[in-house]
């Protein structure tokens, strides 16, 4: 993929995330910044690149160290999000 | 030992062109779209986290899946250190420590941005970004120094945000002096090595915009104060995607492009948010020291001791148990003394007397974005109860009975009427239009962290309740069923 395309798919990508988090209930928003964490984390694709590629030892052992650190917060994010999800109740018809 | 798990795909996927390696990605990026799309509503929310969940999984399958892998033993075991972590934390955490949680945890995605970037800067052939001669593509590095940069003031500054929201450091502002020329010198000191790394990719280049990174990372944040946390976070929120959204470009690859964006806006948009709601503008925040002046012109004048009625536990069971309607407006008081439990408790023994209960939560109110409706949501307080303040304010001129919890500058009038107030223009809570006010309260000494005096502690209708509030919303309940 070229450089402009990339950036066609970033800019566009900026619009849609503008979109959809306005459209985030206020009440969710300690969620919602949980669950941004958790997918921030797919940060961890360029930790395997690193950590499964021979040639530099080096990188491999960053990289693992990088997959260690997103791993936490993929695991940590996503269940913590969960567990909050699960307290919002509405009332309870009488 | 090397695993070759797909190679005929692996070497597709070195060039970045094979199609469904692209589309994986997509798919895994509209997914992640999925997952903040479900939070528009807490009936949703529970799918949408669910549509993440499988979205990362698809990442990461496919990441293993084309690239021929020299170290799978150890990969698997750093992505089981690090989830069997994640998920004890995530266990154990309470309700009310979720800002520092979230802090530690963008420190972490800081911290793996600088290690990714670092790696592919050691090993390019791996990440698709070396030229024939070996040399890095100069468009990359600019990616690569950027990503670093980004991820290493991610890292520190969050870091420092942790120890502040913990309790491990002062709240309040360290302003060292001359702090703004020294931040923008660092600034601009990384920006010109980013643009010298395009002509010199040497070590020492690389090394020094992380060191200064770090480094301006932590200067950011030191002179920022308590208050103005739910700011910090969010922005730091905002850093963190733009880091991934770094790292994407580097590896073109479409779900970090995405993801990033999306993590991006969504910090940037609570950021605003938090601002509005305080109505200070984002520059001001990010130079520091609200508080630190006004808390010194405090203690310097005198401040006039006006009268102010003093109410017990029994006064307010008796005045609400008789009110119609009742509005509550918890604040980081009620999280710090953990009484949501006991107000919802409150709440559920006046329901049973025929009050109509209301929860009030205002924009900054806790130190993170939406902190008053997680912990109401904890104590099992139904959500179609708690409404925000533009949903609200027009009823407390019905409302029998104003409860402040732990709450002060946001039911502030000064913030309406005193244009020398430090908190001037920042919507606040009508709470003087209710009949009576109880005001839950430590002690008459504290005044909020705008160091402000607030008129409502001396109105006719307020009752000052001081006590710590759980102990006080106890009392309540106990007067209440008698």
């Amino acid at each position: 993929m070229d450089f402009i395309s990339i950036l066609s798919i970033f800019v566009l990508a900026c619009f849609v995330g503008y979109y959809v988090v306005w459209s985030v209930t206020p009440a969710l928003h300690t969620p919602l910044m949980a669950v941004t964490n958790a997918i921030s984390s797919v940060i961890v694709v360029g930790a395997l690149v690193a950590s499964a590629a021979a040639g530099s030892p080096s990188a491999k052992w960053l990289g693992l160290g990088a997959v260690v650190l997103a791993s936490v917060n993929i695991f940590g994010g996503f269940a913590v999000t969960e567990r909050m999800l699960a307290m919002y109740k509405k009332k309870e018809k009488k | 030992m090397r695993f070759t798990l797909l190679s005929q795909a692996a070497t597709e996927a070195a060039g970045g062109t094979a199609a469904w390696v692209a589309l994986a990605y997509l798919v895994s990026g509209v997914l992640f779209i999925l997952a903040l799309r479900g939070l528009s509503s807490p009936a949703t929310s529970r799918a949408g986290n669910r549509y993440g969940m499988i979205g990362m999984t698809i990442a990461v399958v496919t990441t293993l899946l084309t690239h021929s892998i020299a170290s799978l033993p150890e990969i698997i075991v750093a992505l089981a250190i690090g989830g069997g972590i994640g998920f004890v934390i995530a266990r154990k955490i309470a309700m009310t420590d979720m800002p520092q949680l979230v802090a530690a945890f963008h420190s972490l995605v800081g911290l793996a941005a600088v290690l990714v970037g670092l790696a592919a800067y050691l090993n390019p052939d791996a990440f698709g970004i070396m030229l024939p001669d070996g040399q890095i593509n100069p468009v990359s590095r600019i990616e690569l120094g950027l990503g670093i940069a980004i991820g290493a003031i991610t890292f520190s500054g969050s870091v420092i945000a942790f120890l502040k929201l913990a309790g491990k450091m002062s709240g309040s502002p360290i302003l060292l002096p001359g702090r703004h020329v020294l931040n923008l010198g660092t600034l601009l000191a990384i920006l010109g090595l980013v643009a010298w790394f395009t002509q010199d990719q040497s070590a020492w280049v690389i090394a020094t915009i992380t060191v200064l990174s770090f480094i301006i990372g932590f200067l950011l944040i030191i002179p920022i104060g308590g208050a103005d946390m739910p700011v910090v976070v969010s922005m730091l929120n905002s850093y963190s995607g733009w880091a991934a959204a770094a790292m994407g470009f580097t590896l073109h690859n479409t779900a970090m492009i995405v993801t990033g964006a999306l993590v991006g806006s969504s910090g940037a948009i609570l950021s605003y948010i938090m601002c509005k709601a305080m109505n200070r503008g984002f520059l001001s925040v990010i130079a520091g020291g609200f508080g630190a002046d006004a808390s010194a012109g405090a203690g310097g004048a005198a401040r006039e001791q006006r009268p102010w009625k003093r109410g017990s536990a029994e006064d307010a069971a008796y005045m609400m148990k008789e009110a119609e309607n009742v509005i509550i407006i918890p604040g980081y008081g009620m999280a710090v003394s953990q009484a949501q439990h006991a107000l919802r408790e409150m709440a559920d023994v006046l329901k049973k007397e025929g009050v109509n209960v209301k929860y009030a939560i205002h924009p900054v109110a806790g130190r993170m974005p939406g902190h008053m409706n997680v912990l109401l949501a904890e104590a099992n307080v139904p959500y179609d109860e708690v409404f925000e303040l533009e949903d609200i304010q027009s009823e407390f001129a019905q409302a029998d009975v104003a409860f402040i919890i732990g709450a002060n500058d946001v039911v502030n009038p000064a913030a309406k009427t005193d244009k020398s107030s430090p908190i001037y223009g920042m919507p606040v809570f009508d709470v003087d239009k209710a009949k009576t006010i109880f005001f839950v309260k430590r002690s008459m000494g504290g005044v909020g962290y705008a160091g402000v005096d607030n008129d409502v502690f001396y109105m006719d209708q307020t009752m000052m309740l001081l006590a710590d509030a759980k102990k006080m919303v106890e009392d309540i309940v106990k007067a209440l069923q008698h």
